[in-house]
């Protein structure tokens, strides 16, 4: 029997039952549905991470300073201004992996140019900073080592505040005001975009460490070469571990903590944090595919069984086919191909219902949606393949009739 | 030469309750062209016989040639063949595929014979005309008659030219006229050539044939030829009835 023959037979006969086909039919919808949103959900996760560690740069992690106790109330995280641009300067020499070490404050100004002003975020960085946070200028040039040591007046705008004061007018060694200070733009940054809470990272100005810390920010930092946090870049994830406790090690020692006292600063891992995040997602991803291997495997049991009273139901058609000369393959073949048709059928409606799934969370979730094409094939193909193995048992049956036993039946 | 051989052919049937002989080692000839009645109350081995014939069954002893091909010796896929090519089906309850429309139905012997789509469906259409359904090719099994059914079924069986037509209580369920209807039809066809085999216990039927071979206790106690009854004569005086 050519297959073309076959399919049709098996369409005939699936939309005779259009209802009891359509339940049959729902667990296979279910499982494929659940691989499709699983892949997209799972891969939308990674790549939301990915895109978090690529924004913030790979392998950091993050010093600030600790809390202070004053008179017995305990000030809040980075109260104390316990980390200083030398503690950073001792973490690039001494700790092996670390391949850059970004002391900064930050601080808030208003940015004044001709007419227009603009209130924004002020970093004072060091040359470090371009390495740690993987981000360089997209216009002129980055600061020079002379113009960090001196704590020369100059300034790199973020695009974000090159557009609001600058339009489209180049802004490279133009002057900007910053609380009062005269700053040269030597360049704009390039763009970054959204970091992962929805700030606009964009949003800034980066001048040289002291000059901020003398001109623009103030507050005590001038005074005692504090600083407000330290990126610390690694060269390798597995380093960033082991790194972080030896640069405990190193700061307590540098600061002269004892035994019994608490760290005055604080670390965090910022590749550890995406990661837990994403093997989040991936333990979401797992209990997907849980809910559709159980619901692929309900689903065939539905279809072995309703092919069961298909072939019961079609004794005679079965035993007419047979004395007309059909052989017992040709009989094999036609039940076989009903129930992956059945199977491939529910497949199909899972895509739809998957990647519209998929589609609704990476909405909700602010995630670009990736539905794959092979992740389609492959649940598409994998149906398939529960039809052709619930659906062989029934077809046996059907093919190992007696023609004369099946003809008499009623 | 004959188109079926039949010497000492023998079907017994291993039950739990012993061994159970249908059919004790019969022999007959039938000729190419021939329309013989094969008749007996029910276990007579009557449809025991018909199995054997339509290749469905395998003998459990003796020998049968269907036009030469010894068929004792064939498999499962040899027996689906030989049935395909050489052996149309006509049964009681017209057995049709539900869902299929007349020329669907008329079409599926040649879906096994590899037979490709418009070859299919010239041929079944020309089988469909031979029975004068040609109007009813788009007609499911339901929105027909049971003569026209039967026609339909008819129609199916003659569809690859097959050497002999096998019919099993062809008119167990239709009422007398369309009886005779369908009994006329066989009757034109085996003047057009076809050699014709009908199971009946309807003393009536066997009347219309030329030939009745007639069973009890699975062996053969009468074989005869007679001058068959004409099926559209027995027609027109029914039609002249029901006019006056």
């Amino acid at each position: 029997m050519p297959l073309i023959e076959a399919f049709r037979s098996a369409l005939s006969a699936i939309t005779a039952n259009a209802l009891r086909s359509g339940l049959t039919m729902l667990g296979i919808v279910i499982g494929v549905a659940a691989v499709i949103a699983m892949v997209a959900i799972g891969s939308g996760a990674r790549n939301l991470v990915d895109q978090q560690i690529r924004s913030l740069g790979a392998n950091l992690a993050v010093i600030t300073p600790g809390n202070v106790t004053q008179g017995g109330a305990r000030l809040g995280a980075g109260a104390a201004s316990t980390l200083t641009d030398e503690d950073a300067l001792a973490i690039k020499r001494e700790i092996e992996g670390v391949t850059a070490a970004a002391p900064f404050v930050r601080g808030q100004a208003q940015v004044v140019q001709g007419a227009q002003n603009w209130s924004t975020g002020v970093f004072a960085i060091d040359e470090d900073w371009f390495v740690a946070r993987e981000w360089s200028v997209a216009q002129g040039r980055e600061f020079d080592p002379d113009e960090i040591r001196r704590g020369e007046i100059v300034v790199l705008l973020g695009q974000t505040v090159a557009r609001n004061l600058f339009g489209d007018e180049d802004p490279v060694d133009k002057t900007v005001r910053v609380r009062n200070v005269p700053f040269r733009v030597i360049g704009v940054m390039a763009p970054k975009g959204q970091s992962a809470f929805g700030q606009d990272q964009d949003d800034a100005i980066f001048v040289p460490l002291d000059a901020g810390r003398r001109r623009v920010i103030g507050r005590n930092y001038a005074k005692d070469r504090s600083v407000g946090s330290v990126f610390v870049k690694f060269e390798r994830e597995e380093d960033i571990a082991p790194g972080i406790q030896r640069i405990e090690a190193l700061l307590r020692q540098r600061h002269r903590l004892g035994a019994d006292q608490e760290n005055d600063f604080a670390t965090r891992n910022l590749t550890e944090i995406a990661n837990t995040a994403a093997a989040s997602a991936n333990t979401l991803s797992w209990l997907l595919a849980a809910v559709a291997a159980v619901s692929l495997m309900v689903g065939g049991i539905g279809i072995m069984n309703i092919m069961l009273v298909s072939v019961t139901e079609r004794t005679r058609e079965i035993g007419l086919r047979l004395a007309v000369g059909a052989r017992p393959r040709d009989i094999l073949g036609q039940f076989l191909i009903e129930a992956t048709t059945l199977a491939t059928l529910g497949g199909a409606v899972g895509v739809a219902i998957g990647v519209g799934a998929a589609y609704a969370v990476a909405n909700m979730a602010g995630w670009p949606s990736l539905v794959s094409p092979e992740a389609i094939a492959v649940a598409v193909l994998f149906s398939g393949l529960v039809g052709v193995f619930f659906g062989f048992y029934p077809a046996r049956r059907a093919a190992a009739l007696d023609p004369i036993e099946a003809l008499r039946r009623e | 030469m004959a188109l079926i051989e039949i010497r000492d052919l023998a079907r017994a049937y291993e039950l739990d309750s012993g061994r159970v002989v249908a059919l004790d080692g019969v022999s007959l000839d039938i000729d190419e062209g021939d329309m013989v009645a094969v008749m007996g109350p029910s276990g007579s081995g009557k449809s025991t016989l018909m199995n054997l014939l339509g290749c469905l069954d395998r003998p459990t002893g003796g020998l049968y040639r269907l036009a030469g091909v010894p068929v004792e010796t064939l498999d499962k896929d040899g027996l689906a063949a030989l049935r395909n090519r050489r052996i149309g089906f006509v049964f009681q309850q017209f057995n049709l595929l539900p869902r299929t429309d007349a020329l669907g139905n008329v079409e599926l012997p040649m879906i096994y014979a590899g037979v490709d789509r418009r070859t299919r469906r010239e041929k079944a259409l020309r089988a469909l005309a031979r029975v004068g359904l040609s109007e009813r090719a788009h007609h499911r099994p339901t929105q027909l008659s049971g003569g026209q059914q039967q026609r339909v079924a008819i129609a199916r069986a003659l569809v690859n030219d097959p050497s002999l037509l096998l019919a099993d209580e062809p008119t167990g369920a239709l009422d007398s006229r369309t009886a005779l209807e369908i009994l006329a039809l066989f009757q034109e066809l085996n003047r057009e050539g076809v050699t014709l085999v009908l199971v009946t216990h309807d003393a009536d039927v066997g009347r219309h044939a030329r030939r009745v071979v007639r069973f009890r206790d699975g062996r053969i106690v009468e074989d005869r030829r007679q001058e068959p009854l004409d099926a559209r004569v027995a027609l027109e005086a029914m039609t002249r009835e029901t006019a006056a």
